[in-house]
């Protein structure tokens, strides 16, 4: 039995970076000040929440007034979405977005629609892609806001965000985009993609959950989205996370410090894991080969159940991710994988790895010693597979 | 959220396989939900069940109450094992969550497929 469990669900969330946790502490404990407070002690945490933000907005290459800490991604995605689409609704009600979102931003728009406004879920390719042309084909003289993700977090597919991002902006329409999962893993730079909106979510890059941020660009028209104090120039009400926001603004420093160097290193040993698991019989890769996450592998393993998979990779020391029915919690397997095209059957097999800067070669020669023997296992039991090979004898 | 029974069942499933000479066989589910189990049944001419295999692609509750429910109709008569209930199987793995009690409705719905599938190939059995 291997003791040292080995994590691969870096896409889920990561573990908080011990030099991340160590700048935290104090603003527990000694800097705990209320930012808003008059007083030495709540300057002192003024003082830290605003070199904070400078911090992560040098990295993003924003202004320090253009970015707003939140809870997490999942709000970021909310606010964004329902701000633009309350404050512009005289202009127009119609929104564009892709089928393959995260729910934070699916979700919101299928609310949305409930509110009255109307949706586009852009289709993408096979490979997960967006196409440029369907975007700018789906703009109306109603079109408000179009939000497409920077990289799918299922699959690992990285979108035409700044080809989007040029349409959005040809044609006066606000373009908003999910980081979440890109922010560490590739070059995020606010300017060079010409979003007018990012999200991103601390413990997405070895920060604190619990604490996100939303870059939004100066002269954006946008409601505010929690009512109350006036925090984060009064568009975001509630006594501000210092702790966590020092969090994240160290771990997006940490996370793009030497990025190219470090998103080799990961895809090596990504590629490594995609190449020999395709290699194995029945097994697909999902998502694009080559425009994808450094840090993803998404497979399909034929005539297997997700679940089942995760679980033995469980029982092996190995945490995995599926997108099986199973563990979505509904009847119906991933929208992603269906989106791209693939049958339930084969949706209900995938299997996500998702690495980080902490994985080793050792890990993923463990996760490669172990995998194929257990498809192998569970294969022999499977039914699908049994006939599948009776009917190609 | 599995308990341990769970976890033991699927871990080491008991009756994995197939019986290429079975008296009966039962395929239940479909694919596009996730869950197909297979069961194979021997069975004497007293009508009772000596042997019993299956075979399920499905999550780890799918497995866990394939195994149970072979576990729990082998060596009974024909007549017993179509009196067992998804809750006995349920029961027997110390309780399923509740998304997962399709699986040993599934289970149940296996076994009474294999008996069926048994007294169409034996019209002359008589269960009583």
């Amino acid at each position: 039995m291997n003791l040292d469990r080995i994590y691969m669900d870096n896409a889920a969330t990561t573990a908080v970076s011990p030099i991340v946790l160590e700048k935290m502490l104090p603003y527990f404990t000694e800097i705990y000040g209320n930012a808003s407070s008059i007083h030495g002690t709540g300057r002192e945490a003024r003082k830290a929440l605003e070199d904070a933000r400078r911090r992560v907005a040098a990295v993003l290459n924003c202004k320090p007034n253009e970015l707003y800490f939140t809870s997490g991604g999942s709000e970021s995605d909310n606010w964004a979405i329902k701000g633009i689409a309350f404050a512009n609704r005289k202009r127009g009600n119609h929104i564009i977005t892709s089928s393959i979102e995260h729910h934070a931003v699916l979700h919101t728009c299928q609310w949305l629609e409930k509110q009255g406004f109307t949706v586009t879920y852009l289709p993408v390719d096979e490979f997960g892609r967006v196409s440029v042309k369907d975007v700018e084909a789906a703009i109306t003289d109603q079109t408000i806001l179009i939000s497409v993700m920077a990289a799918n977090n299922e699959i690992g597919t990285l979108q035409p965000i700044r080809e989007i991002a040029k349409v959005a902006k040809q044609h006066k329409v606000y373009f908003h985009t999910d980081a979440v999962q890109a922010i560490g893993a590739i070059p995020i730079d606010v300017q060079e993609i010409g979003c007018d909106m990012l999200s991103l979510s601390g413990h997405k890059f070895h920060g604190p959950k619990g604490v996100g941020a939303l870059y939004i660009r100066q002269g954006t028209r946008i409601d505010p989205f929690m009512h109350g104090g006036a925090q984060e120039r009064g568009k975001r009400a509630t006594t501000e996370n210092i702790p966590g926001i020092i969090g994240l603004a160290t771990a997006i420093e940490l996370a793009t410090e030497n990025l190219e160097e470090k998103s080799a290193r990961i895809s090596s040993m990504r590629d490594q894991l995609i190449d020999q698991l395709t290699a194995l019989p029945y097994v697909r890769l999902n998502g694009h080969r080559t425009e994808r996450l450094p840090n993803n592998v998404n497979i399909s393993v034929r005539f297997v159940e997700g679940e089942a998979l995760l679980l033995r990779l469980d029982l092996a020391g190995i945490a995995a991710s599926s997108g099986s029915a199973c563990t979505s919690g509904s009847l119906d397997p991933s929208h992603v994988l269906l989106a791209i095209g693939l049958p339930h059957e084969i949706a209900h097999g995938s299997l996500r790895l998702s690495l980080s800067d902490t994985t080793k070669q050792e890990d993923i020669d463990y996760v490669l010693s172990v995998l194929p023997g257990i498809i192998d296992d569970l294969r022999a039991m499977s039914p699908l597979y049994h006939d599948f090979m009776e009917a190609n004898k | 959220m599995y308990s341990e029974k769970v976890m033991d069942h699927f871990s080491n499933p008991r009756n994995v396989g197939e019986i290429p000479d079975a008296d009966g066989v039962g395929t239940v589910g479909n694919a596009k939900c996730g869950d197909i189990m297979r069961m194979y049944l021997k069975v004497d001419e007293n009508g009772v069940i000596t042997d019993v295999k299956f075979k399920t692609f499905g999550c780890g509750a799918a497995i866990a109450t394939s195994s149970m429910a072979t576990e729990m109709v082998k060596g009974k008569t024909l007549k017993e094992a179509l009196k067992l209930t998804n809750a006995a199987v349920a029961e027997a793995l110390d309780g399923l969550p509740p998304v997962k009690m399709h699986c040993s409705l599934l289970a149940e719905e296996a076994v009474k497929a294999a008996v069926e599938d048994y007294m169409k190939k034996h019209p002359e059995a008589v269960i009583d």
